[in-house]
């Protein structure tokens, strides 16, 4: 089925070099105490100073143009660079989102004021970005958003909230999704905008919403009489539903989808080696054939979107069978050693297992329910 | 995909259309050699890709032998095609010229050897074995065999064999295949360690069992999907029934990954013929069996359970391949002993391919 065929990549070598590269910066990293590795470390692990250390040495906005400050390096050394760090459980972040979607986003809409604004700080690693889409009557049904912005002049004036907003209490702007004219119950997705909302602006109120462990992670955002100039809207003012549409394939089928608890598999497989014990290799080697397959699909679509080729169905794939495969690997290691996992413990195995479970009712739900990404397919596979 | 390989597979789709139909397989299954396939596959010089033009084979490499393998795997081809791939790149890298000839391979686990003891010219020839593919068709077979000079591989004429019929679950000819003291005039032998030889034939044979068995995947896909579109309860097609998508869902997330980890172990063949691709591959695409076979089942209901069906043909396939070169577990095995060398926190260079010092640093 042509919906389903991934290209077979061979990665240039020059990345190995790249890798080694990146290795032995995070081993000083985490030796000198600079940072300490954690599972689900894209979402959960922050540091400013690490984002910094990464925008330094070009590893943030690789494939952008030189000229707003970018590397203009491949999507695959891109995909090196973020594989590598999620492998390491490195804090990443501060700047995962406006990296991996504000940037692009802006690239491929925004004006040129925007583009040279805002693209040079993502990339030097000092302006973090929120997701603004969700709302508390609008989660898999997005759109039934119902924060709006209405028209003055030289710009909107913004009123409504979102929910779950991960990071807008460090982050420097949030991309809000909202209603720039009434509900048209013929066409639910038109007549929405994206704007740029600066998160320290009068009227913006940010209150934490605490995970059940206890965490500050994401939050509720409020907007109340917030003036947004014109130069602040994306792309074209009605279009915001499409646009948003179109960063999908790229937030789906990313490794951050398959890696969420390696630092935990990577654990479970230095113990188990120590004590030979064949058993519980075997599993590890049913996970590690899994994991093989799902990374080269994440492969192949970064190629494939490199090219310009529609992905969203194996997109949706990969997030699919990659978020649940995240939460095996901790279903898995909890029976393979006896253990007592807590977040405090200082032996690895108990922190890793204990942040893999308690974060893991995350990983089928953010992005886009695994229930909704299975609607999408199959509609996708049957339309073929 | 480059010009050629798609010429290759639009021809090589036409034939399995043509002549691998629901009543071939059928036959096929009810005793009946599926010899038009053949032939056809034969007159196009589809059975030794791969094989150099100088010693008769039609060129190509092995990436353009495997797509119509799996094409073969999609169509239910009830033919030897993977066996006499497997057969003529042996006999091929043993500079021994091929033909359109039907072929075969013994392999078993800790296999016997045949015997082979020398008289004049020839040799007369005892042994057995077991669950031979299409071993009632073939004109020849390679087994492992043991002279007083060491262990070769010979390729023997079936016609002096004796064969008692088997068949896997799929209703493929599995036979068994007996030499007893036959006398064999200057056979094709080649000195060959147990090893290499035993290692050769698993692996080809589970590169060659993936590559079938993405194929039949592909096709349970198609299958359930034209299913839900054709098949309405409740007034509605069954794909508007959401869990029927999700269903679907799942199949093509099977389906997709068995496709995808087969490609990748044909990509490696080429340059190591005992990759640890094939090795994950062939857990994968097992794995990928065991949890499609069910859902198409399931989706499909009474009438795919039926004989009258077709997806049996692609179901009882994957449940008989699956175990055909290696279990999942028995491969799972090998993968162990990679992972029982590994250094501390050398799970992610194995995955990667990419050591966390370059080799030449290390030399100097
Ligand atoms: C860790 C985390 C971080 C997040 N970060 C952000 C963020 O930064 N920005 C942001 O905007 N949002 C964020 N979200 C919100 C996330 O996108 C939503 O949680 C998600 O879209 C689901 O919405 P909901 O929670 O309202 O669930 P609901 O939509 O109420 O769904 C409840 C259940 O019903 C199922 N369901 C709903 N509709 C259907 C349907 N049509 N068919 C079948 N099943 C259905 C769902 O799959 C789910 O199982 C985050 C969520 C989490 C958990």
């Amino acid at each position: 089925m042509k919906a389903l065929q991934i290209p077979v990549v061979e990665l240039p070598k020059e990345t190995d070099e790249l890798r080694r590269e990146i290795r032995q910066f995070l081993k000083e990293e985490i030796e000198n105490g600079s940072i300490v590795p954690k599972c689900d470390c894209w979402l959960s692990g922050f540091s400013a100073e690490f984002s910094k250390k990464m925008g330094e040495r070009g590893w943030i906005g690789m494939t952008w143009p030189k000229k707003y400050g970018g590397g203009e390096r491949s999507s695959v050394e891109r995909y090196v660079v973020t594989e590598e760090m999620l492998a390491a459980g490195a804090p990443v972040s501060g700047h995962w989102i406006a990296d991996r979607q504000s940037g692009p986003l802006f690239l491929k809409f925004g004006t040129e004021d925007q583009k040279q604004f805002f693209l040079p700080k993502i990339a030097k690693g000092e302006c973090f970005f929120a997701i603004g889409l969700s709302e508390p009557n609008a989660g898999s049904d997005l759109a039934n958003i119902q924060t709006r912005a209405v028209k003055v002049d030289n710009g909107w004036v913004l009123n409504g909230s979102k929910i779950w907003t991960s990071g807008a209490h460090v982050a420097h702007y949030s991309i809000v999704l909202c209603r720039t004219s009434p509900q048209d119950p013929n066409n639910r997705h038109a007549g929405m905008s994206q704007l740029i909302v600066d998160l320290k602006a009068p009227g913006v109120t940010i209150r934490p919403i605490h995970l059940m462990t206890g965490e500050h992670h994401f939050n509720e955002v409020f907007f109340e009489d917030v003036f947004i100039p014109d130069e602040m809207v994306v792309g074209e003012v009605g279009n915001g539903w499409a646009q948003g549409m179109a960063e999908l394939a790229y937030e789906r089928s990313g490794p951050e989808r398959i890696l969420s608890t390696y630092p935990l598999l990577n654990e479970l497989t230095n113990i188990l080696v120590e004590n030979k014990d064949r058993n519980g290799l075997k599993q590890v080697s049913r996970l590690v054939s899994r994991m093989w397959t799902l990374r080269n699909m994440s492969l192949g679509i970064a190629q494939l979107l490199e090219e310009g080729v529609p992905s969203n169905i194996i997109a949706s794939l990969v997030k699919d069978m990659g978020t649940k495969f995240e939460q095996e690997i901790a279903e898995i290691t909890r029976l393979l050693v006896s253990v007592v996992p807590s977040t405090d413990s200082e032996s690895l195995i108990e922190k890793y297992l204990a942040q893999s479970i308690l974060q893991s009712p995350g990983f089928t739900l953010r992005g886009g329910t695994n229930e909704i990404l299975r609607g999408i397919i199959a509609k996708g596979v049957i339309q073929q | 995909m480059s010009e050629m390989k798609e010429m290759i597979i639009e021809s090589a789709s036409k034939m399995f259309e043509k002549y691998s139909t629901k009543e071939a397989v059928n036959e096929s299954e009810k005793g009946v050699w599926a010899g038009d396939l053949w032939n056809s596959l034969a007159e196009n010089g589809m059975l030794t890709v791969a094989v150099p033009e100088e010693l008769g084979g039609s060129g190509g490499d092995y990436d353009d032998a495997l797509s119509i393998l799996r094409l073969a795997g999609k169509y239910s081809a009830p033919i030897p095609l993977a066996e006499t791939y497997m057969a003529n790149w042996l006999l091929a890298k043993f500079d021994i010229p091929v033909g359109n000839d039907i072929l075969t391979v013994a392999y078993e686990k800790n296999m016997q050897p045949f015997q082979f003891n020398k008289d004049g010219e020839g040799f007369v020839v005892t042994g057995k074995a077991k669950n031979v593919p299409w071993a009632r068709y073939a004109d020849k077979l390679i087994v492992l065999g043991e002279t007083s000079d060491g262990t070769i591989f010979s390729l023997l004429d079936l016609k002096d064999a004796q064969i008692n019929q088997g068949k896997n679950m799929a209703g493929e000819a599995r036979d068994e295949v007996i030499f007893d003291h036959v006398f064999v005039n200057d056979p094709v032998n080649r000195f060959i360690g147990r090893d290499d030889f035993e290692k050769t034939v698993l692996y080809s044979g589970a590169l060659t069992k993936s590559v079938l068995m993405a194929g039949a995947l592909e096709k349970i896909l198609e299958v359930t999907i034209n299913h839900t579109n054709e098949r309405n309860q409740f007034g509605r097609p069954l794909h508007r029934f959401q869990a029927i998508q999700h269903h679907i869902a799942h199949l093509a997330g099977e389906s997709a990954s068995a496709g995808l980890a087969a490609s990748y172990a044909v990509d490696s063949f080429e340059k190591d013929p005992f990759s640890k691709e094939i090795a994950l591959a062939k857990i994968r695409v097992n794995e990928a069996a065991g949890k499609g076979n069910p859902i198409a089942h399931q989706v499909l209901a009474a009438i795919g359970f039926t004989y009258e069906h077709t997806l049996h043909h692609s179901t009882r396939r994957l449940w008989s391949w699956r175990d055909e070169f290696g279990t999942e577990s028995e491969w799972e095995e090998v993968v162990t002993d990679e992972l029982l060398n590994l250094d501390k926190d050398g799970l992610w260079s194995l995955i990667t391919g990419v050591e966390n010092y370059s080799k030449e640093v290390e030399v100097k």
